[in-house]
């Protein structure tokens, strides 16, 4: 077989590999079983007692929330006033200036919720100081809130009646020093070793060979690089993310990088098996993951490797497949095989530029994020999932002939309507998004703001629809990456992309977990043969159903203005 | 009444049903539905279009405009036709149960006299004489006198029954007729508050509630209905961007087309369907709620008796003790089951006299009779010669026996556990308190009954037997009759308890009762039927009132439940799927003419972009009269697992609500395209 193919093959399945055991260490730290990081324990005990936290308190899912959204503004805050006032902090040895105001919170609020949009370039628009202690800080405590988001649903659907969900810090600090601290570790020894940079020094220079003075940017980049693939946060240190040779130097660390990002999102899927004591659940559930995944894989992978049409009409031969945009170092299947992969697990960091994919492989990108949750992000694509399990057990409920119950709980007007919300949600601030951008661009084109409208994009046409469309739908997926070629530095971008960052980050947390705390409170009621039960490939079928109707229903006539149309096109 | 032969469209109901469905249109009315509510808004706009376009060219022409329009205006009428059909149906049913009491003379008592009045002047409170021939005015109670009265009126069975004041079956109801005796009756429900009225006045409309899970499932196609508006209004800007207009006709049939117009047209119903497919099993419910209830029940308390087996049980044979002559033992049981007015005692009474060696015995003169009762478990009679006959249930006569220090002989015991395992009902007999033998009653179990005991059982439901024998004989029938559990030596506080402790583990019971001391329980049970011949406190405490006293009725009922949310649920399912196809139809002919290139997904091949616009909007709009059948029958129940049931309506509503709109829309496009 093709090398290129075993290799993204080979990926996957080591991939497989880890996340299944992790998956397991994963549930045994959240039910305080014995695991091999007990010797964090020490540490998880000072942070506690230095913060006054009594992790015996359990909280109710109001507390939960409560406590989430509380400590998420602090951060919020933190980061904005960090990042305006970065000029005159310390480990700032380019002397880069501090943030505007609408680019800092922007900026702020995509670390913030896991999106890492980024709308600078890491090389000149932040520090080391912002680097380190606003990007890779918040790339590990926004893992861990959606990780600990997630562990509070799983301990909503065991099948007591319960108002006590255990203690959000105790989720929460768990998360980072039994799980992203030391797999970030071993990842950003490996990165150290295969040539990414860790030096605190400034820009380093050469001349060329034409004679060119060059300045290359460099910094501690590896421990970045690692937290930003295992969060599935997707900031890179430099502008052009992972396909730059320092973020990304060799095929090895393009893997290492690969693995990382689908581990957690993986693990995560097989965790709720263990935990719950449901393992043919969290099967059904990674198979509609799977299978999900693979129909925007194959198409993409296709597209990638047969090259471009309209390139071969004008005679230029591409044996290679699609290369416009793509490193040479990784070739076309694995460009596509991460592109697919960074879509739909919500990382957002890029080996290829997306904008130059074909159009198919832009269809497919743009599904994995309106979908968001095959694999999905760090924790919260699980939490997406769940959404789409209370509707497809309602409706598969009332098809059996019963009140719609889930894990012995039922699924009344209260949990539909709260489904319903967030379901819509997504389509709502993305189309609304990209109706207000394509309104200005028609309206205003000649709007007398930083950057006129009317130069906003780099393509007209279809192509520069599907780049509105990307970047509404990046941020609402809490994804990051981007179809460059949109000018999108500035403010009107900077605001409307911000404020769908927030919404399509807390919404969707409030969402579940309001509804697996309800559900929680309700009376249990036991199988019996009348039951539908959910760990069959039946019901599987039924949520992939709901999922894919509900994701091509609200965006089909938007994906046939963009991409779809663009495709057609190609001959 | 037989109306289970109805067709499913009359004459008279259709017409009633055309006329209510334009009433239907005023939208303070349809507000309450929000689907079909967004439809008349668009219909409205529609309207101001066509005659906009009258004179401007801008939205099209006239015609297609119009043509719009009607289809638009057909899908809201097409709903409302659906929901008053079903309101005509079950208004019909009802009628015809209200019939039987049409206005009757009444022999009111006032203060002991007797007065003629109509039946519609009767008050509650009011008491009434009936005698021989008369047709009972209204509903009510006995409280003095027992009458056979014939209640084919409303049961259809011709079979006179027995009612009487004071027991379990002291209910009449109006419109039946009393064939002997005389009886006095008070009156128990005002005029036009009978559980009949309450049923009519659900089906009709004005006091129907939305069910709990009807109003989840509104929630959830509001949230779909929203979905679209979201993708319609953005379409909008999006259009401008691409440099395509985008006609208002276009717009709003696409909306129309993509909300869940199907079930939102068809959703109330199903929901009264389901009622009156309750009423034609001649149940009154007084809720929604309750039939969608039953769908959801995990247990069944059944009375052994009438339900699990055949009427009552028979004496089979007579085991006299030793050193007792079979023909003393005998003349005993007969002794002491003279009085006995149960079809037990009866029983006893005939097969001593089958047996033509033995004499015939008769009671003495001035014996007293011993009733039975709770108390002593055992009845019997004291003959003036000093002679104490009892008969009853094993303990309460050797306690008896051994009380006056008379020994239990052994083989009485052994016969006694024999018996009881064997499913037959020990009765003992002493005479003076020495133990004379023991008379074994057999029940018989009714034919068929294990079959739909299973059918429940893959259903899901467990079904518990209740009864008053002991447990060995309990157990053995209830394994014969194949139920799940059974409370045996049952007091009414006990059905009451399992009731309770059923609940707390989250389960939905049902009961089914007549008697007074299970209203309570009939109270506490989440479905309780009550029969129609159990007394008022009985019917009041239950939601249900089973007109036909058949206890094997909640069967029924469990199915009639589970259909209504299934229908639901397979209509949700077939709607939503449908969308696909209309997409297919809509979006090419949207954007066709300024993006050539999306022709490609025309994979109809349809004529034009109006005609595909059109076609979808005319499937949209027939498949609603379309499935009003399927709405109104329900979809059918197998039990066969809830998954294998779930693969089978995803199959057919599923897969088929996919496929079915392609043939359809393409079909419709080839008659609407020889028009245009």
């Amino acid at each position: 077989m093709n090398t290129e193919i075993s290799g993204v093959i080979f990926t996957y399945l080591l991939t497989l590999a880890l996340a299944i055991p992790l998956g397991r260490h994963i549930a045994r730290v959240f039910k305080g079983e014995k695991n091999w990081l007990d010797f964090m324990a020490p540490l998880e005990r000072f942070i506690f007692r230095f913060s006054g936290i009594d992790t015996k308190k359990e909280m109710s899912w109001k507390q939960h929330l409560f406590a989430l959204l509380t400590i998420n503004s602090v951060w919020l805050i933190y980061a904005f006033v960090c990042l305006m006032a970065q000029g005159h902090l310390p480990l700032n040895p380019d002397a880069n200036p501090g943030q505007s105001p609408d680019t800092a919170f922007n900026t702020a609020i995509s670390f913030l919720v896991n999106c890492n949009l980024q709308h600078y370039s890491g090389e000149s628009g932040a520090t080391y100081f912002t680097q380190h202690f606003v990007f890779m800080f918040l790339h590990f405590v926004s893992a861990a809130t959606g990780i600990a988001a997630l562990i509070v649903v799983f301990r909503a659907m065991k099948d007591k009646i319960t108002d006590k969900l255990g203690n959000f810090w105790d989720y929460f600090v768990k998360s980072i020093t039994r799980i992203l601290l030391p797999i970030s570790f071993v990842i950003a020894v490996i990165f150290a070793f295969n040539g990414m940079t860790t030096s605190y020094a400034g820009k380093d220079t050469f001349i060329s060979m034409q004679g060119d003075t060059v300045h290359v940017s460099r910094g501690p980049v590896a421990a970045l690089v690692a937290i930003k693939h295992l969060g599935t946060n997707g900031g890179g240190w430099f502008g052009a993310n992972s396909a730059h040779p320092i973020e990304n130097p060799n095929y090895l660390t393009n893997t290492t990088e690969l693995v990382a990002q689908c581990l957690i999102p993986i693990a995560l899927v097989f965790a709720l098996g263990f935990y719950l004591n449901k393992k043919k659940f969290s099967y059904v559930i990674f198979g509609v993951m799977t299978i999900g995944m693979l129909l925007f894989m194959i198409p993409t992978i296709n597209a990638e490797l047969n090259g471009n049409p309209a390139i071969a009409h004008m005679g230029v031969s591409q044996t290679t497949g699609a290369m416009e945009g793509k490193e040479v170092r990784f070739g076309p299947a694995n460009s596509a095989y991460w592109s697919v992969m960074t879509t739909i697990i919500s990382t957002g960091s890029v080996n290829s530029m997306h904008d130059s994919a074909m159009p198919m492989s832009g269809t497919m990108m743009l599904m994995g994020m309106m979908v968001n949750c095959f694999y999905g992000g760090c924790g919260v694509g699980i939490l997406n999932f769940y959404i789409f399990i209370i509707i497809a057990v309602f409706i598969s409920g009332l098809m059996v002939g019963r009140t719609p119950e889930f894990f012995g709980r039922k699924i009344e007007a209260r949990e539909m309507k709260i489904a319903s919300i967030i379901a819509l949600l997504h389509p709502f601030i993305i189309l609304v998004g990209a109706a207000i951008s394509s309104y200005v661009i028609v309206h205003m084109p000649g709007a007398d703001w930083a950057v006129k409208p009317s130069a906003w994009l780099n393509n007209p046409g279809n192509h520069g629809f599907a780049e509105m469309l990307y970047e509404y739908t990046s941020s609402a997926a809490n994804n990051g990456s981007g179809f460059e070629g949109l000018g999108d530095g500035n403010i009107f971008w900077n605001v409307t992309t911000g404020i769908v960052m927030v919404l399509g980050r807390f919404l969707p947390i409030i969402g579940p977990l309001a509804i697996a705390g309800l559900l929680a409170n309700k009376k249990f009621i036991p199988a019996s043969a009348g039951t539908l039960k959910s760990d069959t490939s039946t019901f599987g079928i039924m949520i992939f159903a709901v999922i894919m109707i509900i994701a091509a229903l609200s965006f089909f006539p938007a994906l046939a203005l963009g991409p779809i149309a663009e495709h057609f096109s190609l001959k | 009444m037989n109306s289970n032969q109805n067709t499913l469209f009359q004459g008279d109901q259709m017409k009633e049903a055309f006329k209510q469905s334009f009433i239907k249109l005023n939208p303070r009315i349809l507000f309450r539905n929000p689907v079909m509510f967004t439809v008349e808004i668009g219909t409205a706009v529609m309207l101001i279009v066509s005659i906009y376009s009258f004179a401007n060219k801008g939205q099209g022409s006239f015609a297609y405009n119009f043509t719009v329009f009607i289809v638009l205006f057909l899908t809201v009428l097409f709903a409302n036709f659906a929901e008053a059909i079903a309101e005509a149906r079950g208004k019909a049913q009802a009628e015809s149960l209200r019939k039987t009491r049409e206005e009757t003379p009444a022999r009111l008592l006032v203060n002991g006299k007797e007065q003629m009045v109509m039946s519609s002047q009767l008050k509650k409170g009011d008491v009434f004489i009936c005698e021989t021939g008369d047709n009972i005015p209204t509903d009510g109670e006995i409280i003095e006198g027992i009458a056979t009265i014939d209640e084919s009126a409303i049961t259809g069975e011709s079979a006179p029954v027995i009612r009487e004041s004071g027991g379990d079956k002291s209910s009449v109801t109006g419109g039946t007729k009393v064939l002997s005796d005389k009886i006095k009756v008070m009156v128990t429900t005002q005029p036009g508050e009978s559980f009949l009225d309450k049923m009519i006045a659900l089906v009709e409309g004005a006091s129907r509630q939305k069910t709990p899970n009807e109003i989840a499932l509104t929630i959830l196609l509001s949230g779909f209905t929203l979905i679209f508006v979201i993708v319609c209004v953005t379409l909008k800007p999006f259009g401008d961007y691409a440099n395509t207009p985008i006609t208002i006709a276009a717009f709003i049939s696409l909306f129309v087309c993509l909300i869940p117009t199907t079930i939102g047209g068809l959703l109330s119903a199903i929901g009264i369907a389901g009622m009156d497919r309750a009423l034609r099993a001649n149940v009154i419910t007084k809720s929604g709620k309750a039939v969608e209830t039953a769908g959801d029940l995990d247990t069944l308390l059944l009375d052994k008796t009438g339900t699990i087996t055949i009427g009552n049980r028979k004496a089979t044979n007579f085991y006299p003790a030793t050193g007792i002559t079979r023909e003393n033992f005998v003349a005993a049981c007969v002794l002491s089951s003279l009085a006995d007015e149960t079809p037990e005692g009866k029983s006893i009474v005939e097969l001593a006299h089958e047996d033509k060696t033995m004499p015939k015995v008769a009671a003495p003169q001035d014996s007293v009779f011993i009733k039975f009762t709770a108390e002593t478990r055992s009845s019997g009679l004291d003959t003036p010669e000093g002679l104490r006959i009892r008969k009853g249930a094993f303990d309460s006569i050797r306690n008896i026996a051994l009380k006056a220090g008379h020994p239990f002989p052994t083989e009485v015991e052994d016969n006694v556990k024999k018996i009881s395992s064997n499913g037959g009902t020990p009765l003992v007999v002493s005479q003076n308190e020495q133990i004379m033998g023991v008379i074994e009653l057999q029940d018989i179990i009714k034919p068929g009954i294990a079959e739909r005991f299973e059918r429940l059982r893959k259903m899901g439901v467990k079904t518990v037997m209740v009864t008053g024998d002991n447990p060995l004989t309990a157990k053995f029938i209830a394994e014969k009759a194949g139920v799940d559990d059974f409370i045996a030596e049952a007091k009414p506080e006990d059905k009451m308890n399992y009731i309770k402790k059923e609940q707390q583990g989250g389960k939905l019971v049902a009961m089914m009762g007549d008697g007074t001391n299970d209203a309570p329980a009939l109270a506490q049970a989440d479905v309780g039927v009550a029969m129609n011949s159990g007394t008022q406190a009985a019917k009041e405490a239950g939601n249900m009132v089973d007109l036909d006293n058949d206890p094997t009725k909640l069967i029924e009922i469990v199915e009639i439940g589970k259909q209504l949310l299934m229908t639901r649920g397979t209509l949700t399912t077939f709607s939503i799927a449908n969308d696909v196809a209309k997409y297919f139809a809509i979006v090419p002919a949207l954007f066709m003419v300024s993006i050539p290139s999306l022709k490609a997904l025309n994979i109809m091949d349809l004529h034009s972009p109006e005609s595909a616009i059109l076609s979808a909007v005319i499937f949209n709009a027939i498949i609603i009269p379309m499935l009003i059948p399927l709405a109104l029958r329900g979809v059918e129940y197998k039990p066969i697992g809830a998954s294998a049931l779930l693969r089978r309506n995803l199959l057919i509503y599923g897969l088929g609500g996919v496929l079915i709109p392609f043939i359809g829309i393409k079909l419709i496009d080839l008659a609407v395209g020889v028009f245009l």
